[in-house]
């Protein structure tokens, strides 16, 4: 499989600024060195917790934010030095899709202008061709082409949903960050959209960096999935390796802390202890050290290094390197 | 004293629009018997927390109004009850706390002073007291350094934390009812853990029975003995929560169950419930779920079902099931 | 277009569509008083439109003979101290107020979003000049500065407009600053700048029709205050030089007879002030019926 982006380095810190001549107090280090790589045709997962840095990953890919240091490479071209005009033509490529449905439509568009837009901007098709796109793509969602003439108020959340998924389409990207696009969602209403999704990656042959803080919902849609932790990356495998076999503690308590719906479960859980540290002041060698229920003094000094420690599986733990070195 | 805490008998709840009426709670029955945790499960519009909020007698009037139906606590129907007699009882014999601990904590007060304060309006503490009993209460939820924490403003606070504060103030008067009304959905997982924990704790050592609203099955499956299903303002089921996951016998909570992704297997395409839960302003004639019903038969569509036991402590309102269970 | 199709939802369709404009005039028509203002205005501005046949009498024509005459069956609202019929002066001051009211709210409400919008869309250090040099502007009392620009300008309608115009751009730059900050944090406007289009077009295409509620509130309540300040002006001496037929003037030159000729101030000062509280009750009204939070 070939990668579509490439992620190197990629760090986002915002600065907290205060006083009237905004002097700079502090950094929130937001995402801090990730580096993985997209491949084409593949979900690939990000879970972690609020705050952890995995929705500015999914904006800084797509530029909607500049980074403070790091490259995304998209199809071998950097996406953070492009010109506006090459930056236009990129953008045709990767769309993104929201997690609040009720935020992310434009009140005063009808449904109809809001998906025949990027169609317009890019010139994609003009006249009463427009009209005919937009009832293609709102059909591919499975709507109806009258629901084009309404506007978003009239829309119950999983419709809204669809609507942001038909002007993400619009422009037939190749990569679709899919930031949180159920967790607003009713159960009922989810599994709808997921398979919606799964079946527009099939027909249209889309790559997904689907953004997620439910470990149950990310295990299914994703082929691999990372897992993030105050700005890192902790570790990153296949999606039944990362299930079966996880290896970083946090994972471990993450994948044992998600709740089953299933009364009869056995519920062998690592309950972590405390609340995530600010990623203003993260905690000095590895962040996870503070609520780590194995953490050695190494823990507290250095940093470790995201490893690969088999065929596919990333790790970023101590503790792991040395149960490789025995 | 009998073993029934709390009878629910043909409650209804309507909400007076322009639109028209709305029946957010349309004739709902149920009981919940002393230091149990019954689970109300239900999709946004079910009227789960219109059901939990007529219970504590706090539907804003305009323009809801509780038209009709009892609420016995002891035997005493709160329905009857005046205004000032109901404050002696809400936070004292029955506390709720609620999704978002910010909006439900005082913003301007320390947090001390807050669970202090209902101390004083319900146990008459003295001021000192009062503070020394608030200070036990929150190392009871498990606050690291209490004495140092009462001092703190909401705000200094992370969502876990303010949980737990919400959770001490709930029970800080001991009550005899805990109504939590999605008390983890804006948690993170691993914090849901543990204020899920917690709640159960708490409750083996307090006696408090509990009333969990949830949209989240796995959350019933994990803490309730006992679960009624919600949809469009009626209970379409009840059951003890072994029974309704083993053998669920309402075609929705069916449906529901299915259509949640498990993290430990590999299924491809989720269950749908297809279309949507209809406007409640605009019922359909027969069963509310019949339209989305994949079970559904021509009586479904003009006769509404009415809940009946099909076994004992089985309740479901179903044609399919008219005859006892299948 | 295989599986994907399987959930059309199958809704009937239902011909009437709300459009968010749609739903704000069926609110609109609701209030009662804001309707009575709005048909009040729109008949002000034909009359005003149309005063050289809806007026009686030459508005400058003076007949001494008549001067400072209560109102009478040939003259409804009387004469003034130079024997004018007032009616005509006051249907002939309408033109006036009305254009200066909109005229100088269209300076200010321009001027004003230009301003906010830049600096609640682009933040830093240009959102830090534009703001604080507003700040400069609102920290003089806008009648005094409107007096300290009519003294350079000089007087005339032209420049009553402008002086009252410029007085009142930093309220609109603040309002609409301050709702640019809020909308601009929606996911609809990332969304545009992700399917491609520059600054220029999501500020006019997705900011400002979403941040127009309050400012066109404000500016309705905005004329008002620029009618009295017109007024105020005129009063003064300083606004619009006396031949000319204005509200405020004649309220000014009445100053003089108010004990023996009431009638001189009473009938501008009515006229003010219906126009201004029609403008206000439609600004309330308006108000409630783009309230910001449209629908679900």
């Amino acid at each position: 499989m070939s990668v579509l982006v490439h992620v190197t380095n990629l760090t986002k810190y915002f600065s907290i600024r205060k006083g009237i001549f905004g002097k700079e107090v502090g950094q929130v280090k937001a995402v801090d060195g990730l580096t993985f790589d997209i491949r084409k045709g593949e979900t690939l997962g990000l879970v972690g917790e609020s705050g952890c840095g995995k929705s500015t990953t999914g904006r800084l890919i797509l530029r909607l934010l500049e980074p403070t240091a790091g490259r995304v490479e998209f199809e071998g071209k950097d996406v953070f030095k492009a010109t506006p005009g090459e930056m236009r033509a990129l953008r045709k490529d990767m769309q993104i899709i929201f997690q609040d449905p009720y935020a992310s439509l434009n009140p005063r568009m009808s449904v109809g202008d809001i998906i025949a837009e990027p169609i317009k901007l890019y010139k994609l098709a003009s006249g009463p061709e427009i009209q005919k796109r937009v009832e293609h793509l709102l059909s591919c969602v499975g709507l109806a082409s009258y629901h084009a003439r309404r506007y978003p108020h009239e829309f119950s959340g999983g419709q809204r949903q669809r609507v942001g998924i038909a002007r993400a389409l619009a422009l037939n990207p190749k990569l679709i960050v899919c930031d949180e696009p159920v967790s607003a969602l009713d159960v009922s209403i989810q599994s709808q959209v997921l398979n919606l999704l799964k079946d527009l990656q099939q027909e249209f042959g889309l790559t997904y960096l689907f953004i997620a803080h439910g470990l149950n919902v990310v295990k299914h849609v994703s082929d691999r999935i990372g897992v993030m932790y105050l700005g890192k990356m902790v570790e990153l495998a296949g999606d039944d390796e990362l299930y079966n076999n996880p290896l970083h503690p946090y994972t471990k308590a993450l994948l044992s802390a998600v709740p089953i719906p299933d009364p009869r479960a056995k519920k062998q859980r690592i309950i972590l202890t405390g609340d995530v540290p600010s990623p203003v002041n993260p905690p000095r060698g590895c962040r996870f050290h503070t609520r780590c229920f194995c953490s050695q003094d190494i823990c507290k000094h250095h940093e470790p290094v995201f490893k690969r420690v088999k065929p596919g599986h990333w790790v970023a733990c101590h503790l792991v390197e040395e149960e490789n070195k025995k | 004293m009998t073993q029934t805490l709390l009878q629910v008998k043909d409650l209804k709840t309507h909400f007076f629009l322009e639109d028209g009426v709305v029946p957010a709670v349309d004739g709902v029955s149920f009981h919940l018997n002393r230091g149990e945790t019954l689970a109300v499960v239900g999709e946004s519009g079910s009227g789960k927390s219109i059901t939990a909020t007529s219970i504590m007698r706090l539907i804003p009037n305009p323009p809801g109004r509780i038209v009709g139906g009892e609420i016995l606590f002891n035997g005493e129907d709160l329905l009857k009850k005046t205004e000032k007699e109901m404050r002696a009882i809400r936070g004292n014999r029955i506390s709720m706390i609620f999704q978002e601990p910010m909006t439900s904590l005082n913003p301007v007060f320390r947090v001390g002073h807050q669970i202090a304060e209902s101390l004083m309006v319900h146990q008459g503490l003295n001021k000192q007291e009062a503070l020394e009993k608030s200070i036990e209460m929150l190392r009871l939820t498990g606050i690291p350094s209490p004495e140092k924490r009462a001092h703190d403003f909401p705000h200094q606070m992370s969502g876990g934390m303010r949980q737990r504060v919400m959770i001490a103030m709930a029970l800080c008067c001991r009550p005899e009812l805990l109504i939590a009304d999605e008390p983890t959905t804006a948690l993170d997982v691993t914090i849901q853990a543990q204020i899920l924990d917690l709640m159960l704790e708490l409750k083996e050592q307090l006696g408090t029975a509990i009333i969990m609203i949830t949209h989240d099955l796995a959350v019933v499956a994990e803490v309730a003995d006992r679960a009624v299903v919600m949809y469009c303002g009626k209970l379409v089921e009840e059951a003890p929560v072994l029974e309704l996951f083993d053998n669920p016998l309402h075609p929705y909570t069916r449906g529901l169950l299915k259509s949640i992704p498990h993290i430990n297997d590999n299924q491809e395409r989720l269950y749908m419930i297809e279309g949507m839960v209809p406007a409640l302003t605009n019922l359909p004639p027969g069963c509310s779920f019949a339209p989305r019903c994949p079970e559904a038969r021509p009586r479904c569509h003009v006769e509404r079902p009415s809940l009946k036991e099909v076994s004992p402590g089985r309740r479901v309102s179903c044609w399919l099931h008219e005859g006892g269970v299948r | 277009m295989s599986q994907a199709q399987v959930s059309v939802q199958v809704n009937e369709p239902v011909e009437q569509v709300y459009s968010p404009a749609a739903d704000f005039w069926r609110r609109l028509r609701k209030n009662k008083l804001a309707m009575v203002s709005l048909v009040f205005l729109l008949a002000l501005t034909m009359v005003a439109v149309f005063a050289p046949y809806v007026a009686p009498y030459d508005p400058y024509l003076s007949d001494m003979p008549k001067a400072l005459q209560g109102p009478s069956s040939e003259h409804l609202l009387g004469n003034d101290e130079l024997g004018r019929d007032i009616l005509s002066r006051i249907i002939y001051g309408a033109r006036i107020s009305l254009r200066v009211g909109l005229i100088a709210v269209g300076i200010a409400l321009s001027a004003g979003m230009v301003l906010g919008s830049t600096a609640g869309y682009y933040g830093g250090r240009l959102d830090n000049i534009i703001m604080r040099l507003m700040d400069i502007m609102l920290a003089f009392p806008s009648i005094l500065l409107a007096i300290a620009l009519m003294a350079v300008l000089g007087r005339g309608v032209e420049n009553a407009i402008i002086a009252i115009g410029i007085v009142s751009i930093p309220e609109y730059a603040r309002i609409v600053r301050g709702s640019v900050l809020s909308v601009k944090e929606n996911e609809y406007v990332q969304a545009a700048c992700a399917i491609g289009n520059n600054d220029w077009q999501i500020i006019f295409r997705h900011i400002l029709p979403n941040v127009m509620a309050p400012v066109i509130v404000r500016a309705t309540l905005g004329i008002s205050t620029a009618i009295l300040e017109t007024s105020a002006l005129g009063f003064l001496g300083l606004g619009v030089v006396p031949p000319y037929a204005e509200w405020g003037t004649m309220l000014g030159s009445g100053r003089g007879y108010m004990f023996n000729a009431p009638h001189l101030v009473f009938f501008p000062g009515i006229a003010i002030t219906l126009t201004v509280m029609a403008f206000n009750l439609l600004g309330d009204g308006l108000r409630d019926a783009l309230d910001p939070r449209l629908r679900r």
